[in-house]
Formats: C-alpha cells, structure tokens, sequence
C-alpha cells in the first residue's frame, strides 16, 4: 500500500482494514448496528471473518484464538456486550497470549437499538483498557494500538466506538505498521488459564498491577493529543464529542483523551492547570467528569439535559455557553415500516385478529408493534419472548395466560431463543404455550446476514445447517408445524388458534424468505449447487468451520 | 477566512430512493478534488422507507461530521413529503433543491431522480463536469450508467 495514499472509509471499514493488515487470524462476532460493516468489509477483504450464533460465543471463540497467541478481534452493538459480559470479566483476569480487541459500537441516540447504555463503565467495571477513536484515521490507528497494547500486556483491550464513528465517511492515510503476529501455539499456562479461586485470586492482583502500568504508560505515552489554545477556556473530550469541540472552539485549549481507561489522570490534573475554565465535554454519561472530579479535579461537566442523545455542534455550543433553555424539537420524520409483501405481515394481522397477548422480540418484526398490526406487546432484549411470554403465562389469570405467543425471529432464535425452549420444556405452564418463529432466512434487520439457521457462513458459502423444528422437536416438543403464513393465510390462523387452544407446548415456523433477502438466497442456494456437483466441496471448503450444531438437515 | 470556508450538503430523501448512493457520488467527486471530507447518515432501518438524511461537508479541513440546523449551503431533497423536514438545515442564503426541479417526463427512469438532482447541484459547486462523470461511473453498476449519465445530464443542463 503506498504510504501516503488517501482513501475515504467509515469508521467500521478502517477498524476491518486494520485487522486485514494486522493479519488478525480471526473477526468474529454477531450483526449489530453500528458494528455490522466491520465484520464484512474484513470478509471482502478476504480476512477470515465469521458470524457467531451470539456474543458471548463470539468473544469466546475470540479469547481461545488469542490463548492460541493468534490476533483476534471481537465485534458487537453495545448492547452486544451485556451477552458477552460474563466471559469479558474473567478474561480480564486470564488475560491472552496473541491478542483479543474486543468493539463495542455504542449507539448514543438509538438510531438504531433499545438503549443507549454506556459501555465506557464496562472498561472500568472489568478492569480492561479502552480506546476511544474520534474519525476513521484513528478508528485504523486505535485498531492497531489495541492489538499491540493487548499484546503487550497480555489483556483483552475495548475499542469503544460510536454510531457516527463507526457510520461516517472521512479520510483515512493508512501509514502506520505493526509487527506481524508470530505463528499460532499452544503454550500451557494452567495457572494463568484455569480460573478456580486458587488461581482467580493472584490473576485478580496480577490484573490491577498490569492496569497500574497501563495507566503510567498512558500519562506519558498514550494516544491523547494537546491543542495550545488560549488559556481562557480548556476542554477535555473524547471520541466523537472532540469533532464537534474542535469546530465550536477553535481558540480553546483541548486535551483529547484516546485512551480513557484507565485515565491519564496526572496529565488531565496539569491540564486543567493551564486554564481557567475546564469544561469536560462527553457524550452520553457523565464518565469522564465524575473520574476527574473523584479524583480532586476541579471541572465543569454538562447540563442533565445533554446525557441523552447524541452530542453535535449545536448542543456543544449550548454546553459552553451554560445554556439550559429548552431545544427545538427536531421534526419526527416518516417512522420505518415493514416492506409492502414483507411475510411477517400476515403473521401480526392474525395475531392482532385473534386477540393475542404477544411477548415480542428484536427484528424487523418488531416493527408489528405500529399500526396497522399494534401486535406487540412486550420486547425488551434479544431471546426475551419466549421467557418473558413464559413468565406471563406462569402468573397470569388462566384466560388471559392462554392467549400469550411468544414471536421471535430466525436470527434472534439462534442468538438467545434456544436456552428459552429449554426453560419452556424444563418448566412448561400449566396452559402450555406457543412460540411462534418468523423464520424469513436471514438477519434482515441488520442488513441481510447470514446465521446459523441459513446453514451459510457469514461470506454466504455453505456451512451445518441448524434446523428450528428438529431442535424442537429433539427438546421433546411434540407440536412443532411449519407453515408459510403469506401463501395461505387462513391455513396459518387456524392452526395459531388451534395452538392456542391445545393448551401443550408448540412450536409454529412461519417460514417465508424476507422480501429483500429472496433473490440472493436463491442466488447462493445455485453457486453452492454448482459448486456441489462440480467439484469436492469437503476440499473446497477446508477453511470452514466444522459442520456444527444441534441438528443438522 | 474565506479559504476556511465549510461547504455543507445536506441530501434527504426515504429509504430505498438512493440518498446514500447520492451522497456516495458527490463525496467521491470532491474526495477526487483533493479537498478534506465528512460523510455522515444515520442508517440501519433505512430499507423500510424511513426518513433517512446524509451530510456532506468539505473544504480545507472539516470537524464535525453533521451539518448543524440552519448551516447547509445546500439541501437536495429526493421525497416531496420530505421538503419540509429538511428545510430546516438550511441556512438563510442556502438553495434547495427539491424533486420538481427535474422534469420527470424527460427522466427515463424515475429512479435515477437521485443523480438527476445531482446534476442540478452540480451547477452551483466548483467541481469539473469530467470529476463528477468519473465518480458517477465509480459508484454504479455498469448496467445503470446510461440512464444514470443521462440523468446528470439533465439536472446540469449539458448534453
Ligand atoms: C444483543 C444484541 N445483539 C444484536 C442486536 C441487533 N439486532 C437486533 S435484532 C437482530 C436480529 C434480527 O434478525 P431476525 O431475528 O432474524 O429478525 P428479522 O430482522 O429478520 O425479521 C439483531 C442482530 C441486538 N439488538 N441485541
Ligand atoms: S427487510 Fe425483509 S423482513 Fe424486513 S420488513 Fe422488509 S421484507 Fe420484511
């Protein structure tokens, strides 16, 4: 690659063409908006990318290739990492050979999710670095710095991003380098690996020791950039926030933490020596401030008012100037709906028709809560439906708990939805109940990808194949039906309601290809046909993961 | 500091009209001029017909990605229904340029109204003809550049 060539990419793309140049030996993670890109722009790239059923199986995957001392990166939605919570906090303690950066793409605003939580708390409640890039330069230079700092040090590192990080467009002059990896081996180190307290409680010392040399390391030598401005006013900022800072304050002095676990907190303390005015300036929670003011610093913060949505130029200015008046609202816009001929239309007319209670779950499908349909009547989190529809049922009086369906989509099935089956089986309601799948073939609301269910890999070849019904089925559900809603709509109410009556366990698969996602699916059944019947497909595909999963048809 | 000077696009229109595509190009064009860039559009939902805004802005060197209410010099509106919505990005002596601009009838295909609209843009920004024909034919498929070109043409008033 020349050294001073430009290129204009996203934020997602720069982190995929940092890994590709890293040789990162794996990506892996689950499609969530913002971070989806990542993992296909790796693919394109012809790095070995992969969706995983789920987050926590995808950090998992991940913490194993970099025991294996391979560079592995870990990409999810914010939300993502609540599901990966569990293996981040111990492997924080065990730490990695090669070297795992794990993206967490937070979405302050809700473009596109159902919270705007904070994962800067994750660095400091797991005790892992944490690098924040403000454009798509530093989304490629973090992303390498992350891999030598989690090399380094042996421990996980987070790059956390934002929506418009991770989404807009700026120039990129990809020059800087890092060692290549050296080759996958496998060194044992019980002690270090194998958490039982024993060995968890000096890996719990060795973690805070690592973080103390990080943090010195990080006051002299960390990603963070000092701007001389004028003495009058001085902002502290990170991330995107420093976009809109730098554009509001020209004459300000900046310091722009990169790194903001664990916090520089020396070289904030001489900075904010040098002004008169301190302003912290962050998106989202208030971080920063309460660390630099815990730590006996006098700053100002922001307004409650500015902790929800994202920050701009707009609101930076009324930041700075102490302005508490209310904002314009921002006309609402024409709301999403389901596509015209989208299948899961005729599902939520029927279950508006027949009166259902309905524990909803996270899709396109979700959008059955709008008018015409307003069938939906709870969703919460990814795989909640078939639970959060039991628990209703459970307590319920018995003619309302009989009209409880859980809906739940393909994809969302296979990243939390199976656990619920068992949960249905090992502690079913006296009325029984119904699961209903909107199994379309793919990951639509993300952007069309692929997931266990499609027997495709995320590069769309063919890989094992999970069946919904056999996996039923196998769990010891005896009504399991598949039927296709939109071909005969009559056909799919009587068998809802007779589901609704049987008072057993059910499952229905209403299974009809999303609108968008039919002619590709057609599209690669055919390459992988061809590809069947031309040539070896077990040597075509060595670099497949194994035929996997609980049933295979 | 009138070499400071931001140029502030803002491109609205529902999802699945080719906003984003519109912006792709203009953002390709000015990215070939050598100039500093920001492309930002929330999406994710935008196939199901949403609203859906893209921002460009470029000049020597560009900080924020999002054009604030009320700056754009520019607002290219691709939906009708969606005129009102974006008007409000526009600065006092900014120009809009909504979908009656073209004349539909001479447009081969409804759909290119996106690049149609960009021809019209065009006509204002210091971008040569040729810059802008190489990014259109960088960002289609080969199969929609004549009807895409053709488009062009008409927005600029060339032929
Ligand atoms: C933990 C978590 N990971 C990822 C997401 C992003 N996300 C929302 S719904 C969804 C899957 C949608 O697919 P599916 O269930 O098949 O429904 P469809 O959109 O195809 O109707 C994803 C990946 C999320 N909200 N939460
Ligand atoms: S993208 Fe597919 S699943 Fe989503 S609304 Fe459109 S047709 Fe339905």
């Amino acid at each position: 690659m020349n050294q001073s060539q430009r290129y204009l990419w996203s934020g997602d793309e720069a982190v995929a063409r940092a890994a590709r140049d890293a040789q990162v030996a794996w990506g892996v993670g689950y499609p969530g908006t913002p971070s989806t890109e990542i993992l296909e722009n790796l693919a394109a790239l012809g790095g070995k990318a992969r969706w995983s059923p789920n987050e926590k199986t995808a950090l998992e995957v991940g913490l194993g290739a970099a025991f294996a001392g391979a560079r592995a990166l870990v990409t999810m939605k914010h939300v993502g990492l609540n599901v990966a919570a569990d293996p981040l906090f111990t492997a924080a303690y065990t730490g990695v050979s090669g070297a795992l950066v794990i993206v967490s793409a937070d979405d302050p605003g809700m473009a596109s999710s159902q919270n705007e939580q904070d994962n800067r708390h994750y660095a400091v409640a797991a005790g892992v670095p944490m690098l924040e890039p403000a454009d798509s330069q530093e989304a490629y230079d973090f992303t390498l710095a992350a891999l030598e700092i989690s090399h380094r040090w042996h421990t996980p590192v987070l790059l956390r991003m934002t929506t418009r990080v991770c989404h807009s467009q700026t120039i990129v002059v990809p020059n800087r380098r890092i060692e290549p990896p050296p080759p996958a081996d496998f060194q044992r180190d019980i002690q270090g690996r194998v958490m039982i307290p024993a060995y968890a409680r000096p890996a719990h010392r060795r973690l805070r020791k690592k973080l103390t040399e990080i943090e010195a390391w990080n006051e002299s030598s960390g990603p963070n950039e000092e701007h001389k401005g004028k003495p009058a006013l001085g902002i502290i900022t990170s991330g995107i926030s420093y976009a809109h800072v730098a554009e509001v304050a020209p004459d300000a002095s900046i310091l722009k933490l990169g790194m903001t676990y664990p916090l520089p907190m020396e070289r904030i303390r001489l900075f904010v020596g040098t002004v008169q005015r301190c302003v912290v300036i962050e998106e989202g929670d208030p971080y920063l401030v309460e660390a630099i003011r815990a730590a006996g610093i006098a700053v100002e913060g922001k307004p409650e008012m500015y902790r929800y949505g994202e920050l701009s130029v707009e609101r930076v200015r009324r930041i700075l100037a102490g302005d508490t008046s209310p904002e314009p609202v921002p006309p609402r816009g024409k709301p999403p709906q389901l596509c015209q001929g989208c299948p899961h239309r005729t599902a939520f007319t029927v279950l508006n028709k027949l009166g259902c209670i309905v524990s909803g779950d996270i899709g396109c499908y979700t959008l059955g809560v709008l008018p015409p349909f307003e069938a939906m009547d709870t969703c919460v989190c990814m795989g909640a439906s078939i639970t959060v529809g039991l628990g209703l049922r459970h307590t319920l009086p018995a003619e309302q708990a009989r009209r409880v369906v859980s809906v739940i989509g393909d994809s969302t099935f296979m990243h939390s939805g199976i656990t619920g089956l068992v949960e249905m089986v090992y502690n079913p309601p006296p009325q029984g109940h119904v699961v209903l799948v909107l199994d379309n073939g793919t990951t639509a609301m993300t952007g069309l990808q692929e997931h266990p269910g499609t027997g495709r890999m995320l590069n769309h070849e063919p890989t094992g194949k999970v069946s919904i019904e056999a996996l039923a089925r196998s769990l010891g559900i005896t009504n399991v039906r598949v039927l296709d809603p939109a071909a005969d709509p009559a056909g799919f109410e009587e068998a809802l309601r007779q589901a609704l009556d049987a008072e057993k366990l059910t499952l229905l698969v209403a299974r009809r290809p999303c609108l968008l996602a039919a002619g590709k699916i057609r599209e690669y059944e055919k390459t992988a046909e061809l590809q069947r019947s031309g040539c070896d497909c077990q040597a075509a595909g060595n670099d497949q993961v194994s035929a996997g999963g609980a049933t295979q048809t | 500091m009138k070499d400071n000077k931001v140029t502030n696009v803002v491109i609205a229109g529902l999802g699945g009209q080719g906003v984003l595509k519109a912006s792709d190009i203009l953002s390709r064009a000015i990215f070939d001029q050598g100039l500093d860039l920001k492309k930002s559009e929330i999406h994710g939902m935008s196939q199901r017909g949403g609203s859906v805004t893209s921002d460009v802005r470029f000049g020597k060197k560009v900080h924020s990605p999002m054009v604030p209410v009320g700056e754009a010099d520019f607002v290219v509106v691709l939906a009708p229904e969606e005129v009102e919505n974006a008007r409000r990005y526009l600065r006092p002596t900014g120009v809009l340029i909504t979908p009656d601009a073209v004349d539909g009838e001479a447009l081969s295909n409804k759909r290119s109204i996106n690049v149609a609209l960009l021809g019209i843009l065009s006509r204002h920004l210091e971008i040569p003809e040729s810059v802008w024909r190489s990014a259109i034919r960088a960002c289609l498929p080969e199969k929609l550049l004549e009807v895409n070109e053709n488009a062009f043409t008409l927005g600029r008033g060339t032929s």
